[in-house]
């Protein structure tokens, strides 16, 4: 149990709280494709035109689903007190907090990941384009996670911090959707898509090894005052 | 090695930044405005047209400083956190918040003359241009920044809170610029050609140099002002503030 200092308990525990309010996991996969529908009812039907935005508003779509489930992130722990006591604690809290965004992400990101397929159906995405789309949205929804529980870190004190999150992660949001887009978008155009993807999975790298310890430092200031 | 820290301990008394800022304020204002001043007329009315462009460019001598000060203007932002979340400086924390809507504002203006200057450069106000795409970005990170220091009620949290955000933003800076680029580089449009002459005539550029230092001058001066009133509003009970407003009220009813 040393050698993954609390990842996997937090982990564990986090994920059978998800599974107790199981609706709250629906509602962004919910999000995701009704505001994906309304894009071609906004645009056009015409498949050609949507097959070339399909990417990228399949990415944006995504993007606002992990932000609308983020604010959830610490709220209830930080309403019942027990975010305090994980802070007062000894323990260092830099895997605790790894576990946690964890399990947001294998109920965020992962369900997105699994059901982009379907609305790469609907908005007509090339068939070169679905393994380039899944892989990338699985490693990019990684860095929303973890970029999103730093603006959930930031704003759990906060009455009505849940917009304000948007606004403050979003800027922070702009290299993963252009390298996310483009992973898929290459591939559709029969170019090599391993790049983008890779430069995905090194943005990952960093936002593990350095959004753990800013969340830390975040919630001790948010939380403790 | 005997080196001696007391100025930077003395730069974290706000008493005395106000106190020294006082005395060659006056002078920094008057290099600003002389700078200005010289450069505006300099490069509106005496610098050569351009052989393209006509009268439009002269808007650079506005354009390039503001985009100059709202970059430099994020870094001086996140280093004056940075300084406040480890040496717990209480003056570092008020550079820090007054040089949040500077920076915007600068940003916004550099982005306004940009579009102003687009217009009839580029045929459109608006365009997708890498280094405009990165200012637009910019300009958001500073409202993410501004909004945090506003939503809380206690102070000391705000600053610490707005001074990890603008760190992390630092951080990221160099990636959304590198990935800006190369995202325009994949979509740059055939249409528009953004190659400017490579290197501008002295002619030009000299003035464009006086204004950029005048931009300096102009944001070291809009800084301190605007640190100075942080200070005075902030320390407002402690008896030198009350001190400083007695001898002021006492100047105004002697006038009187």
């Amino acid at each position: 149990m040393i050698s993954n200092m609390g990842f996997l308990a937090f982990l564990r525990r986090d994920l059978r709280l998800i599974n107790r309010r199981r609706g709250e996991v629906a509602s962004p996969l919910i999000f995701f494709l009704m505001a994906a529908t309304f894009v071609p009812l906004g645009i056009t039907p015409d498949a050609e035109l949507l097959k070339n935005i399909a990417p990228g508003i399949i990415w944006v779509m995504a993007l606002l689903a992990t932000l609308l489930s983020a604010d959830s992130l610490f709220a209830s722990d930080y309403q019942d007190g027990s975010l305090e006591q994980m802070l007062i604690s000894p323990q260092l809290l830099v895997m605790p907090v790894l576990g946690k965004v964890t399990a947001h992400w294998l109920t965020t990101g992962l369900p997105l990941t699994l059901v982009s397929p379907l609305l790469g159906l609907l908005l007509s995405l090339p068939t070169a384009g679905y393994l380039p789309m899944m892989a990338g949205l699985a490693v990019g929804t990684g860095c929303l996670s973890l970029l999103a529980a730093l603006g959930a870190a930031l704003t759990v004190s906060l009455q009505k911090g849940s917009l304000l999150l948007t606004l403050i992660v979003m800027p922070l949001y702009m290299p993963i959707i252009i390298f996310g887009s483009a992973t898929a978008q290459y591939s559709i155009e029969g170019l090599a898509w391993s790049g983008p993807l890779a430069i995905l999975g090194a943005m990952l790298a960093v936002a593990i090894a350095l959004c753990p310890l800013a969340i830390v430092s975040v919630l001790r200031l948010t939380t403790i005052n | 090695m005997n080196w001696n820290w007391n100025w930077f301990y003395r730069m974290g008394s706000p008493r005395w930044f106000y106190e020294s800022t006082s005395r060659w304020l006056p002078w920094l204002g008057a290099l600003t405005v002389l700078l200005l001043a010289s450069g505006l007329v300099w490069g509106l009315a005496f610098a050569p047209q351009d052989a393209k462009q006509g009268n439009s460019f002269r808007i650079i001598y506005l354009h390039v400083p503001a985009s100059f000060l709202a970059l430099a203007g994020y870094f001086l932002m996140a280093a004056a956190g940075a300084i406040g979340l480890i040496w717990k400086m209480k003056l570092s924390y008020m550079v820090m918040k007054c040089a949040a809507p500077l920076g915007a504002v600068l940003t916004f203006l550099a982005l306004f003359t940009g579009a102003v200057w687009g217009k009839p450069t580029w045929g459109s106000y608006w365009v997708w241009d890498a280094r405009v795409t990165s200012m637009l970005i910019l300009l958001f990170l500073y409202m993410g920044v501004l909004a945090l220091q506003y939503a809380f009620d206690s102070k000391d949290v705000a600053n610490k809170a707005s001074a990890i955000l603008a760190l992390v933003g630092t951080v990221n800076i160099p990636i959304i610029y590198k990935s800006v680029d190369w995202w325009f580089t994949l979509h740059q449009p055939a249409t528009i050609s953004f190659t400017e002459a490579p290197s501008m005539h002295p002619d030009m550029f000299q003035p464009l140099l006086v204004m950029i230092l005048g931009f300096y001058c102009f944001y070291a001066v809009a800084l301190i002002l605007s640190v100075r009133v942080e200070i005075l509003s902030r320390e407002r009970k402690t008896s030198w503030v009350r001190g400083l407003v007695k001898q002021a009220t006492h100047k105004n009813l002697g006038a009187e």
